[in-house]
């Protein structure tokens, strides 16, 4: 183990910046994370050169995962392109000496993702970081975090189905749009970050690792491969996903690639017009490509 | 008749406690403060039997012990010493002996609680039908329909108006979130009901449509209840058998009518002549 920094590429700092004992111990807390699918496992979240609450948390997870054969992407809210994305990347550049970076979900070995989960399914051999502003789901119901311990150690979850129940009650529908609870495993309910409910069902058997970190609040939690993670719902009001059908009933297409099974971000022009694009901006590039091509191949 | 709970040698001490606690305190020392440690022996050696369908009378005036007797078989303190068994369907659960779990799975499925301050037992930012949706989601019941069906038929069995269930209690009156709290616990249908001063405070009508409807219930249902009061009218009407407590102890035991007509301990001589 290297503890000392070494200075190779021309900064003072050790690869990865945070020093190599730091390392070691965001890994335990990942082992033990992944150990116990779904259990918030407390670890000791560094100062990082930027303000908590900008995905620090993902951050330590990324650093300490970090190898020099890896091939790092960055996402906020399914862009490569925005300005928390760009800065984590450009960070990662700088202290990470010799990982390469790319925008290609297909490329990637590690990901690190704010509020989205790429469209493109993920491989055995990827693992995806998510930044958690809120890392424990019981927050809304309670606010002792000595008897929220102690409800997720009996796995009661009741108070949060008051809350579907309540929704129901007021809107005919589950209103939450983002952050919805999710049951992993059988046992522990997490809050799977902000992430829509149209990438909720992407937890379900993931191929690749699916791992969260809260720096502000502390806490890594893992959905490990092929896991089972269901969202909490009634046995006759199942859990759906965003609908994207306008008043005719069709499904709305993207209007840069035409994709029709994605999740779409609406855009109102100034008119009060809306039109709607692939919130992943990687998979839009990649079916424009792809369209492109079966354009220019001879019919 | 088949035996419910069985109660034995129940105690609670507040404070560090010491060897002398238990002498120098009770009703012959007057007192349930302790002059040598200074803890507070709320329940001393209660014991008690309840069987099914039966109500319990536990009377006794402010500080005498009554509700730290429902509170530690209702699992919201844990006793000093005692014992209690619970029998359902030929199984018997020794309440103490249980892990935290299996005494929130009873105190869920097989117990309900009417506190006298609805505060405690409802929560004031859900609507009544979701109070006792609550109830019904920690007994394992996730089905949307049938939870809302069930808090219909309790909130029209409590005597609820049906329009007001997705309302706020907190906007009810105090005797309407006393029926919602009734609703809620005998949303799972418990076999034992414990009731802790559930008409002080209300006023004489409202008291006497409650106690009607505690009575139906237990005539519907065969529920076994305990009922905590300091007031011998509610004593009489309701219950078969009571105790009367003071500093803690139990200083009678017995038949309420016999009790009420025949007092044999001083104390309680003195509580029924103040009350008649």
């Amino acid at each position: 183990m290297n503890a000392v920094p070494n200075s190779h590429a021309g900064n003072a700092y050790n690869f990865g910046f945070l020093d190599e004992y730091a390392k070691k111990e965001v890994r335990r807390a990942i082992l033990k994370a992944i150990a116990i699918p779904g259990y918030q496992v407390p670890y000791a979240s560094r100062e990082m050169p930027m303000g908590r609450g900008f995905g620090t948390g993902g951050l330590q997870l990324t650093l300490s995962l970090i190898g020099p054969d890896d091939v790092v992407k960055v996402i906020d809210q399914g862009s490569d392109d925005s300005v928390n994305a760009v800065n984590l990347r450009r960070f990662i550049e700088m202290t990470c000496p010799g990982v390469s970076t790319t925008t290609k979900t297909a490329e990637a070995t590690l990901i690190q993702s704010r509020h989205r989960i790429p469209e493109l399914p993920l491989t055995s051999n990827q693992i995806i970081v998510l930044q958690v502003p809120y890392p424990d789901p019981l927050v809304v119901v309670e606010p002792s975090e000595d008897k929220r311990k102690t409800m997720h150690g009996e796995a009661d979850y009741s108070r949060l189905l008051v809350k579907l129940y309540e929704d129901l009650v007021k809107f005919d529908e589950i209103t939450i749009s983002h952050r919805y609870p999710t049951r992993i495993n059988g046992h522990y309910v997490i809050d799977p970050s902000p992430i829509p409910r149209w990438d909720v069902p992407k937890l379900n058997d993931s191929a690749a690792l699916i791992l969260f970190g809260a720096g502000r609040e502390k806490k890594i939690y893992a959905v490990p491969p092929h896991t089972k993670a269901v969202p909490l719902a009634f046995n006759d009001v199942p859990f759906r996903v965003e609908d994207f059908r306008d008043e005719q009933g069709r499904r709305r297409a993207c209007a840069r690639c035409g994709c029709v099974n994605s999740f779409l971000d609406e855009f109102v022009a100034d008119s009060g017009s809306k039109t709607y694009q692939c919130s992943d901006s990687d998979w839009c590039d990649s079916q424009l490509l792809q369209a492109r091509q079966t354009e220019g191949e001879p019919a | 008749m088949n035996k419910i709970l069985e109660v034995r040698g129940l105690s609670k001490i507040y404070g560090p406690g010491c060897p002398q606690c238990l002498e120098s305190t009770g009703p012959e020392a007057d007192t349930n403060l302790c002059p040598h440690c200074g803890s507070v022996v709320a329940i001393h050696a209660v014991s008690f039997d309840l069987y099914e369908g039966e109500i319990l009378g536990v009377m006794g005036e402010s500080g005498s012990g009554k509700s730290t007797v429902v509170k530690t078989l209702y699992f919201d303190q844990a006793p000093s010493s005692g014992e209690a068994f619970f029998f359902d369907n030929d199984k018997q659960y020794e309440l103490f002996a249980l892990n935290a779990a299996q005494q929130r799975w009873l105190r869920n499925h097989r117990f309900g609680m009417v506190y006298q301050n609805p505060n405690l037992g409802l929560n004031f930012n859900i609507t009544a039908g979701g109070n006792i949706a609550e109830r019904l989601l920690m007994s394992d019941l996730l089905h949307y329909g049938a939870i809302r069906e069930r808090a219909k038929t309790l909130l029209a069995r409590t005597e609820v108006l049906l329009s007001r269930i997705d309302d706020l209690p907190k906007h009810f009156s105090g005797g309407m979130q006393q029926r919602v709290q009734i609703a809620k616990a005998l949303a799972t249908q418990p076999p034992l009901l414990f009731l802790d001063e559930v008409t002080t405070g209300l006023d004489l009508s409202v008291q006497a449509r409650i106690l009607d409807l505690i009575l139906e219930i237990q005539q519907e249902l065969k529920t076994a209840m305990i009922v905590v009061t300091h007031d011998l009218g509610v004593i009489r009407l309701l219950t078969g058998r009571a105790i009367v407590m003071k500093y803690g102890r139990v200083i009678e035991a017995g038949l309420t009518d016999q009790i009420l007509e025949d007092p044999q301990h001083a104390y309680t001589q003195r509580l029924v002549a103040s009350a008649l």
